[in-house]
């Protein structure tokens, strides 16, 4: 099968048209949206404060704690059942663990990050977007970072080396692979893969992954810079 | 060979290359990794000879040492109080740092600092797991009395004061108010006159969100001059504050 074109006509290496906004939720420490295709996710961070009960409390460094959520409304017409789920679960522990490598909490002892990503809308790639936002939203709330993280999926459809799937092409029996990367250090901080793939296309699958977090990064980058610079005009 | 990446003053965000090369040294908020020097914090970067920090726009308060703090007590025990600094541990207030007094054992301690009072206190101690002592015992160090309390971002508060705290001079100046300005983002005011104490908020908020633009001082200048019209000026040399 021989498809040149993707369902939506982007090529296959070509990421979804990006947003990113940096401080989009006054109330906390830190916040950031970031919207790719038709998936939006906001991110905000409280802390660090205090953390309890205090048997979860960490005597060397703070400790990070991420909740994922996707709201009733945003999925592609089915409402959502809200409240955690086992999907939901796992997906905050694979933020935590993607996100974690790059933090230094060490001045934290005792205390938490809280890191809540909500999905607002979504239409596949959500953990992705909601890593990419939170990381921007830790770097609002001044937490220590070694490198930004930056996530996306990259798959397998039709035979079909492609990047940042959507959910119609999930839906083709696709493989997909979740990534983040720390695209400074150059080191991946998660990996998922759904489906089966051969070892040359997970290559090439990562490959494509990393040019479309470095492109992401880009983003993350701009999208910070734009809040601190605004009104500097020296 | 060692080369600068940014240029001063310049934003910065975690992650980014500041410089290339061992002849170049971390500062604050900077990390080494390889032969690099990299940014850990948003900030605006700053170069003083071999030496390249970021200053943060950011941020939690960490206490140090010897920065003077606001706080609110929030709990007596036998031999000192609690306060709460905004940093996500109570600061311990001993007997012995309280007062130059002689307190007697056992002695009824809401006397000298009661549940929910604000005090001037400076930071003494920092222990490694996060143990803070407070005294306040010290020119300036004491319980304060009536008027506003503001919160500002600690990042902002080096802005607030000013160099050698001028700015906090101007403030003083134009609104007549008493100000007191902690490092952990609290800002106490008081004035007789409601106006001029709004006036200081206005521009205290002022300052924090234009702090990184530069001529700040200029500016706050023209602008309370404008605004302070029609505000009697009274007691300005009545009014002396340490920071």
């Amino acid at each position: 099968m021989a498809i040149e074109k993707r369902t939506d006509g982007r090529k296959f290496d070509q990421l979804r048209e990006m947003e990113a906004k940096v401080g989009v939720v006054p109330r906390a420490d830190g916040s950031a949206m970031f919207k790719i295709g038709k998936t939006i996710a906001v991110a905000a961070v409280y802390g660090p404060r205090e953390l309890y009960p205090s048997a979860f409390q960490n005597p060397e460094r703070g400790v990070l704690r991420c909740n994922y959520n996707m709201m009733a409304f945003s999925g592609s017409g089915n409402r959502v059942r809200p409240g955690p789920s086992r999907r939901s679960k796992e997906i905050s522990l694979v933020t935590e663990k993607a996100l974690l490598p790059v933090l230094d909490l060490s001045n934290y002892a005792g205390s938490v990050v809280d890191v809540f990503v909500e999905l607002i809308q979504t239409d596949a790639g959500t953990r992705c977007a909601g890593i990419t936002a939170a990381s921007m939203a830790l770097a609002d709330a001044g937490i220590p970072m070694k490198d930004l993280v930056s996530s996306v999926a990259a798959g397998i459809v039709h035979g079909n080396v492609v990047l940042d799937l959507t959910k119609e092409e999930e839906d083709m029996e696709a493989t997909d692979i979740a990534t983040s990367f720390a695209t400074r250090l150059g080191k991946i901080t998660h990996l998922q893969m759904d489906g089966e793939a051969s070892a040359k296309d997970l290559r090439n699958a990562l490959e494509l992954a990393k040019k479309g977090c470095e492109e992401i990064k880009k983003l993350q980058v701009k999208a910070l810079k734009e809040k601190y610079e605004g009104g500097k005009n020296d | 060979m060692s080369k600068l990446l940014i240029e001063e003053r310049a934003v910065v965000v975690p992650g980014e290359e500041l410089a290339e090369g061992m002849d170049y040294l971390p500062g604050n908020e900077v990390i080494r990794d390889g032969d690099k020097l990299i940014s850990t914090k948003v900030g605006v970067a700053s170069i003083s000879g071999r030496l390249v920090k970021v200053v943060p726009l950011t941020g939690c308060y960490l206490p140090k040492k010897g920065d003077l703090v606001i706080g609110k007590i929030v709990n007596i025990g036998l031999s000192g109080w609690r306060i709460n600094i905004g940093w996500h541990f109570e600061a311990n207030l001993n007997l012995r740092d309280a007062s130059s007094d002689f307190i007697e054992r056992g002695a009824d301690l809401t006397k000298y600092f009661n549940y929910g009072d604000y005090v001037v206190g400076q930071i003494i101690n920092v222990s490694g797991s996060k143990i803070i002592d407070i005294s306040t015992k010290g020119p300036g160090l004491r319980k304060l009395g009536p008027g506003k309390l503001l919160n500002v971002s600690s990042t902002k508060v080096p802005r607030i004061i000013g160099k050698q705290g001028s700015m906090i001079a101007l403030i003083k100046e134009y609104t007549g108010c008493k100000i007191m300005v902690g490092q952990n983002g609290l800002v106490w005011l008081s004035s007789d006159d409601p106006n001029g104490v709004i006036l200081a908020m206005k521009a205290i908020k002022k300052i924090e969100q234009e702090s990184h633009v530069s001529g700040l001082t200029d500016r706050m200048k023209e602008f309370l001059e404008k605004e302070s019209k029609g505000l009697k000026k009274e007691s300005k040399d009545g009014n002396r504050e340490e920071n």
